[in-house]
């Protein structure tokens, strides 16, 4: 019979779709693991890059993922209770639609704005730019989350809190934010995740510092630049030390997304 | 005669430790309605949903004993149990067709939903599936209702056109039996109705089984009645005999609406 | 913190998406502005020069061979990822046993976590070469780089289609189950056009994600200013270019490159925003 033939030929191509998926994702993993582990040493850890090292860069990096999250938290999620607590009209749903359309903004034109912003009118780059790029990155991520997670606070929650003469910000604040908690945190560090992997916007705004330093008024070290400058040099030595930080940088975005997951599983 | 006959027959969901359904006995009599009532939970579903093995879309669930169908090209009874092949089943469901409780209209036109499974059976040919089609909605009482709007979508019509729709896409294949799953439980009472005089005048060309928890429903429409409690099949009868003298206290208690 | 302040605060920061907006748009014009000027329109984006001139002053800038590269790596991601997205979306609502979807789709959602530089890592030393040996060329390329772009874009695509998929009430695919329908027919005919409209915008969307993305494609591109001649050919892209000569380019030759930025911003802002307005609106409702 025809019809079971093309049934079990489309399962079969259904399968191979997922199976190819799962393929992809070890192969990609098992070259990172297999090149990453022969790369890595003490030395790297304890020296900078100018030394042939990446301690510098991943304090860097870190502290620009840091920094971003302190600016885009706060707003995002202030952002995300206007949203679902207080918008009532059309304009409030045009701000919620467009907050989702800059979640999909290319990061390679959010790096190079605030290079026009923040780079250009300074006269050189500097790690506060880079953060700030990361913090335009990672904000529309977290109002979307606290937005739909505010969503799934059961409406009695907020009645009750209003039939015992709480006002309005005092019960959003002490029972409604509380209630979405964990979904929120999740949200959250998904968001540093991808944030902590993002080149693009760092390239023409932190740039990259090969010394360890704090001051985020000048070229700022970067985990992601890094790889992009070492993967382009012919020496086997940079490409080596860029396989170890491409291996370093994936193990500890995978580790905050399942952490995330973790959480919402075990306490949601 | 006997359209299907259930013998000792168990069906357990996958993960249950125990059975829903325990042992039952049941004929279904060809060109009569049984009707199948019960309380909720009483296996009154499950056991419809055997009849066209839709229970084998999840994995897991296991069956016990035999259902034979009548199969009136070879004279002989085939045990729909032991069934594998895929085609087995397509086959099967297009004998045994099924109604569900709320409406299910396939999100296309009127004319393709009705021509769906003659379709799925190869029927290209045009005219012939307007013919078909024509035939269908007539036998469900809904030609004249949608004749000048065959191409528009299933969606716009009413619950009660939605549900006649479904059982014109089913009488459509000409099954042997119909089984109603609740049919009527999502309809104001006009069309519960008319779904009700339709499936009345259904009886002469097909072979019906329905599950109510609606007892004037069963009372006005079914020849036949089984009454099921706890998975097991307590009393089994005809529709009279059952509302009017029923052998077993507990049918009667729940007829007379002491529990349920 | 007082009720209006917080009140206040909160609105302000709801604002601040469509102050972003405004200002990536005003930025990039403004820096743009010179090249507009000088090249109009029409003539930046039909040009296919991009030579400075003497000691970096003026010069000539067209955007054509950038601009058709991106059109062309997005197809071409576009091609090879729907199937597969399509498939595995499949395989997770209608054909994956209880057990192995929860694994699968874990499975898919960190292939969308992986960092893009990574991709951009994996598939210069290894899809390249395997690319090279077996067609030949210089391994980098148009094919190279859209098989990257493709595997980056499948995992989105697989989870909103999905998403949408499982909207399908179970009793309407028993409906089509009862009337001996295969699982294929039941996928085609119900679980598909039920599913449409988020289908179709997760398939924008993913375009718009495509169309910017950067660091996958920086690589493997080749980032040479000239139409690809084949499949294999090495060409550029908007993100490319933009990733490999900004740095580097001054005056008129900058300002060519905001304009690029701005045209690569206001494209993937109409199509994500078609795909969020129209397609994947009201999504709570249903």
């Amino acid at each position: 019979m025809n019809r079971l033939i093309v049934n079990k030929i489309i399962i079969a191509l259904s399968v191979f779709s997922a199976l190819f998926g799962i393929g992809v994702l070890f192969w990609i993993l098992g070259t990172l693991t297999i090149k990453g582990i022969v790369s890595i040493n003490w030395h790297i850890f304890t020296h900078d890059l100018v030394e042939k090292g990446i301690r510098n860069l991943i304090i860097g990096q870190f502290i620009m993922g840091i920094l971003a999250s302190f600016i885009a938290i706060p707003v995002g999620v202030a952002a995300g209770i206007y949203l679902r607590e207080y918008n009532t009209n059309k304009f409030g749903e045009i701000l919620r639609n467009l907050s989702d359309v800059m979640m999909s903004a290319p990061s390679i034109v959010v790096g190079i704005f605030v290079y026009g912003l923040l780079v250009d009118p300074i006269g050189h780059y500097n790690g506060f730019a880079g953060a700030i790029a990361l913090a335009i990155m990672m904000l529309p991520i977290v109002i979307s989350t606290t937005d739909s997670m505010l969503s799934l606070v059961p409406k009695e929650l907020r009645e009750a809190g209003i039939a015992l003469g709480g006002s309005k910000h005092k019960i959003i604040l002490q029972i409604v934010l509380r209630a979405a908690k964990v979904g929120i945190t999740t949200g959250i560090l998904l968001a540093f995740a991808r944030i902590i992997g993002e080149t693009a916007p760092l390239l023409f705004t932190s740039a990259n510092n090969q010394y360890l330093t704090f001051d985020l008024t000048h070229q700022f070290p970067s985990l992601t630049v890094s790889i992009y400058n070492l993967a382009n040099y012919p020496d086997e030595a940079s490409i080596n030390l860029a396989w170890a930080a491409s291996f370093i940088l994936t193990i500890v975005v995978l580790i905050i997304n399942l952490l995330g997951r973790y959480i919402t599983r075990n306490k949601g | 005669m006997n359209m299907m006959e259930i013998k000792n027959f168990s069906f357990t969901y996958a993960k249950a430790s125990k059975p829903s359904l325990k042992n039952i006995n049941l004929p279904i009599k060809k060109n009569q309605i049984t009707a199948l009532i019960g309380p909720s939970g009483c296996g009154k579903s499950t056991l419809l949903r055997s009849l066209n093995r839709i229970h084998d879309l999840y994995p897991g669930n296991k069956y016990e004993g035999e259902i034979l169908l009548y199969n009136p090209q070879t004279n002989e009874y085939e045990n729909i149990l032991e069934l594998k092949k895929e085609n087995e089943f397509i086959n099967l469901r297009q004998r045994v067709g099924m109604i569900f409780q709320k409406p299910t209209p396939f999100p296309m036109s009127i004319f393709d939903n009705v021509a769906y499974g003659l379709r799925l059976n190869g029927i290209k040919n045009k005219s012939e599936l307007e013919t078909r089609v024509e035939e269908a909605l007539k036998g469900a009482a809904l030609w004249n209702e949608v004749k000048d709007r065959l191409k528009a979508s299933a969606m716009g019509l009413s619950g009660g056109q939605q549900q006649r729709l479904c059982i014109a896409r089913a009488v459509a294949l000409k099954p042997e039996i119909l089984l109603f799953d609740e049919p009527t439980s999502a309809l104001d009472p006009i069309s519960t109705g008319a779904i009700e005089q339709l499936v009345a005048e259904l009886k002469k060309d097909v072979t019906i089984a329905i599950v109510t928890h609606n007892m004037q429903q069963a009372s006005r429409l079914s020849d036949y009645t089984a009454f099921m409690y706890m998975g097991e099949l307590i009393e089994y009868n005809k529709t009279e005999k059952i509302f009017l003298n029923p052998d077993e206290k507990l049918t009667e208690d729940y007829i007379t609406g002491r529990f349920g | 913190m007082s009720g209006k302040l917080f009140k206040n605060f909160s609105f302000f920061s709801a604002t601040i998406s469509l102050i972003l907006l405004i200002a990536i748009f005003t930025t990039l014009y403004y820096y743009a502005s010179d090249a507009i000027n000088t090249f109009g329109f029409w003539d930046f984006i039909t040009g296919t020069q991009w030579e400075a001139g003497e000691d970096d002053e003026g010069g000539i800038f067209g955007g054509a061979i950038p601009i058709v590269g991106s059109l062309l790596t997005t197809a071409i991601a576009m091609i090879i990822a729907l199937p597969l997205a399509l498939g595995i979306a499949i395989f997770l609502t209608e054909i994956a046993h209880e057990k192995l979807i929860k694994p699968v789709s874990i499975a898919i959602e960190l292939l969308a976590a992986i960092p893009s530089i990574i991709y951009g890592m994996w598939g210069l030393f290894y899809l390249a070469p395997l690319v090279q040996k077996y067609f030949g060329g210089a391994g980098i390329g148009l094919f190279s780089a859209g098989v990257v772009l493709a595997i980056m874009i499948i995992p989105f695509i697989a989870s909103i289609t999905k998403d949408a998929m499982n909207t399908t009430p179970n009793v309407l695919k028993e409906s089509a189950y009862a009337m001996g329908a295969t699982k294929f027919e039941v996928i085609k005919d119900v679980v598909i056009p039920y599913a449409k409209t988020g289908i179709i915008g997760s398939i924008i969307l993913a375009l718009g994600r495509a169309l910017g993305e950067t660091m996958a494609v920086a690589f493997l591109l080749g980032s040479v200013m000239k139409f690809p001649k084949n499949l294999f050919d090495t060409t550029t892209s908007i993100p490319v270019i933009l990733a490999n000569t900004f740095s580097e380019a001054e005056d008129l030759e900058l300002s060519a490159l905001f304009y690029l930025a701005l045209i690569l911003f206001a494209l993937s802002f109409i199509i994500i925003s078609l795909a969020k307005f129209y397609f994947l609106r009201n999504k709570e409702e249903r």
